[in-house]
């Protein structure tokens, strides 16, 4: 690609006389605290807020009731999680625009219909079957995207229609029965079935886990090293290796207390960890924040603006399919209700309460994974103690009206900053 | 001077509902020289710019680059034929970092993923030879003082080798040292061979460095003047539209002009 321009040094006739080099500018490493201290300032506090709701939501529930973290409920809890969090992991993508998808609780139940139409009454063979409903999420994606991009209509108005069409397409769908049940061994159903029950596999994977993120720290140190950038500290480095592997083996012993390692959360954390790489390490992915971040300013830098806002739609599309058919699995079956009642708001609810900003620009996929952990913490610990779900709402309701809160004063902070 | 001619823009007009913003507009840039646009607040330079930078495509009118006529209409159309722009909005993604900033759209790759290490490396060793100072190329352009910004607008602009160099009041938010910069630049781009396109409002910084001033006054051509031969009365009775006015009255005879 195009490399910096070759300005011979030293160039210039001074006009200020002033000195002609500098210290080349940096970043040097920096204090962990004194880093913190300035992102709270300056409003870029990330994943902080929403891992401290999520220590203090468990600390009230533990205290409340003793069974809250059990490991029977901590891995019923790492299974509920997938479908909402699939679905909102997708609403991240539009989120990152600063745009809103309202379709993609109508979809996921549209999906759960349509693959049980195709397999059950259809006698479509279930991969097959699988492929076309999540296919077709990408097709409505598109659709939507096509009508937001090209047409111009304001994406929530889109959605809005699309919440309402694909609803009655999924009714009438499953036709005047009204429910269609999966055969439960099969695959949608293994889905959220299957444990892997030999402890070696949670622990293998925390391990690897563990290892790759390390090792993958640990080559970018030398290679910014041997390029002479700026770098981690190695302390910096071992301490967030140390993170990891903490949680990351105490969820394995946890899960490894009950049935093991659930396919469904590795499924998740697979999707997690490849579209996080496709947000931060491709260029599709910076195109994404460029876009969000400045319409215009990506325009004229030459990106193709409305591909991009396609292929967001034609995400969160598909993931509400994935997160559908997760769904349809815990229940094995296909519903009028499929898809309906909170699912959508919770999906949204989770990206924002997970630090994805509703104004675009900024957001990761682990927002989805730790927002949707909130929310299904609180209706998993209000269902324990078996009060009505009406606390439940309000509960969920507060803990958003928080996370939007601090959204938007991190976004104020950044314009008192004289910024965004 | 016999240079090739880099860019002529023959007949451009450019209507915004109501207003005319540009109409018949003749101009021409060869390599090696630096042309200055000036003109009052609304005369139609901004506008100017984004149509040669194929941000808003001319109503009519005809583009010439190496002498060929070429269809601008696309920004990554200009970017292709080697024509880069700083913007007077500057034009950055505040959420990205500088490294993020410069190499957006021509972003380094390896093996299909973004090369941050080289990217940063590509920057560093960019903004130390135009000796810019950075408190750090990873933050979040939306930290960055006013004057940084622009001049993170100025250095993503040389990243691509271009030929013609737009710059749109390139030192309205910079500090004296920074200013005195960015004309040093706009003097090593000229002996490098490229072409550059200035916009300013200070007839101090034109006369420094441009080889010519064209004037536009209410969206047409008022002039296209050698610095060398050219009084200042003239430039900025060119710009006003009138041999008398306020401007001129208040003026001592002198070159130093203020906005
Ligand atoms: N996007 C737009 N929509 C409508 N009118 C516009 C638009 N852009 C520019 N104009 C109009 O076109 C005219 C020329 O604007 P332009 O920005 O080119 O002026 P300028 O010479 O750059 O002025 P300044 O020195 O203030 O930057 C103005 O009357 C302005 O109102
Ligand atoms: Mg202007």
């Amino acid at each position: 690609m195009s490399r910096p321009w070759p300005l011979p040094l030293p160039l210039r006739r001074n006009r200020t006389g002033g000195p002609d080099r500098r210290p080349p500018s940096g970043q040097g490493a920096q204090n962990p605290l004194r880093a913190l201290a300035r992102r709270f300032h300056s409003g870029e506090l990330g994943a902080v807020p929403v891992v401290l709701g999520l220590v203090v939501v468990w600390i009230i529930f533990q205290s409340l009731n003793g069974h809250f973290l059990s490991p029977r409920n901590l891995s019923a809890l790492s299974v509920d999680i997938v479908g909402i969090g699939m679905i909102s992991t997708g609403v991240v993508f539009v989120l990152l625009l600063g745009e809103i998808d309202l379709s993609v609780g109508s979809v996921s139940g549209l999906a759960a219909a349509a693959f049980a139409v195709l397999n059950v009454n259809e006698g479509v063979p279930e991969g097959l079957a699988l492929l076309l409903t999540v296919l077709a999420g990408t097709a409505i994606g598109a659709i939507h995207g096509f009508f937001f991009a090209k047409v111009g209509v304001p994406a929530f108005v889109v959605t809005l229609a699309g919440l309402l069409g694909w609803n009655g397409l999924m009714l009438s769908l499953l036709g005047a029965s009204g429910t269609i049940n999966l055969d439960d061994k099969g695959l949608v159903a293994m889905l959220t079935g299957f444990y892997f029950t030999h402890v070696a596999v949670a622990y293998g994977l925390a391990a690897l886990g563990t290892a790759g993120y390390f090792l993958a720290s640990y080559r970018d140190v030398r290679r910014r090293r041997s390029a002479g950038v700026p770098t981690r500290s190695q302390r910096e480095i071992i301490l967030r290796t140390g993170v990891i592997a903490v949680i990351s083996l105490a969820a394995a012993y946890v899960l490894n207390q009950f049935e093991g390692l659930p396919l469904a959360l590795l499924i998740f954390l697979v999707f997690l960890v490849g579209l996080d790489h496709v947000l931060l390490r491709t260029r599709y992915g910076r195109m994404l924040f460029a876009v969000g971040g400045s319409v215009e300013a990506a325009r004229r830098t030459g990106l193709n603006v409305d591909l991009v806002r396609i292929s967001v739609f034609m995400v969160s599309g598909t993931m509400a399919a994935i997160g559908g058919l997760f769904l349809a699995s815990r229940v094995t079956s296909a519903t009028q209700t499929s898809g309906a009642g909170n699912l959508l708001m919770n999906a949204i609810a989770a990206a924002v309460i997970g630090g994805t900003s509703l104004f675009g620009g900024r957001g990761r996929t682990w927002s989805a994974l730790l927002g949707v952990l909130v929310i299904q913490s609180i209706a998993s610990g209000v269902a324990l103690m078996g009060v009505q779900p009406a606390v439940q709402f309000m509960i969920t309701g507060s803990v958003l009206l928080v996370a939007v809160v601090i959204d938007s004063l991190s976004r104020r902070a950044q314009r008192a900053h004289g910024r965004v | 001077m016999a240079a090739p001619q880099l860019l002529a823009l023959r007949g451009i007009f450019k209507r915004f509902g109501a207003v005319q913003a540009l109409a018949d507009v003749e101009l021409e840039i060869r390599a090696g020289e630096v042309v200055a646009l000036v003109g009052d607040n609304g005369a139609g330079k901004s506008t100017l710019i984004k149509v040669i930078a194929g941000v808003d495509a001319a109503d009519a009118g005809v583009i010439e680059w190496d002498g060929r006529p070429v269809q601008i209409t696309r920004p990554h159309e200009a970017q292709a034929l080697g024509i880069a722009t700083v913007y007077q909005d500057l034009a950055l993604c505040d959420n990205l970092d500088v490294v993020g900033n410069l190499f957006l759209g021509r972003e380094i790759c390896r093996a299909g993923v973004l090369d941050e290490v080289e990217m940063e490396r590509h920057t560093l060793e960019l903004l130390d030879t135009l000796a810019i100072r950075m408190p750090s190329v990873r933050l979040p352009v939306a930290s960055l003082s006013g004057g940084q910004r622009q001049t993170v607008a100025i250095a993503r602009s040389l990243l691509g080798e271009p030929r013609l160099v737009l710059l749109d009041e390139p030192t309205a938010s910079l500090g004296i040292e920074q200013t005195a910069q960015v004309l040093d630049l706009v003097d090593q781009l000229r002996e490098r061979g490229l072409g550059v396109l200035l916009i300013s409002h200070n007839l101090g910084d034109v006369k420094a460095v441009a080889d010519w001033i064209a004037v536009l006054r209410l969206g047409r051509n008022n002039g296209f003047f050698n610095v060398m031969t050219t009084s200042q009365e003239q430039i900025i009775s060119s710009i006003t539209g009138a041999t008398d006015n306020a401007v001129t009255r208040r003026k001592a005879p002198g070159w130093e002009v203020e906005r």
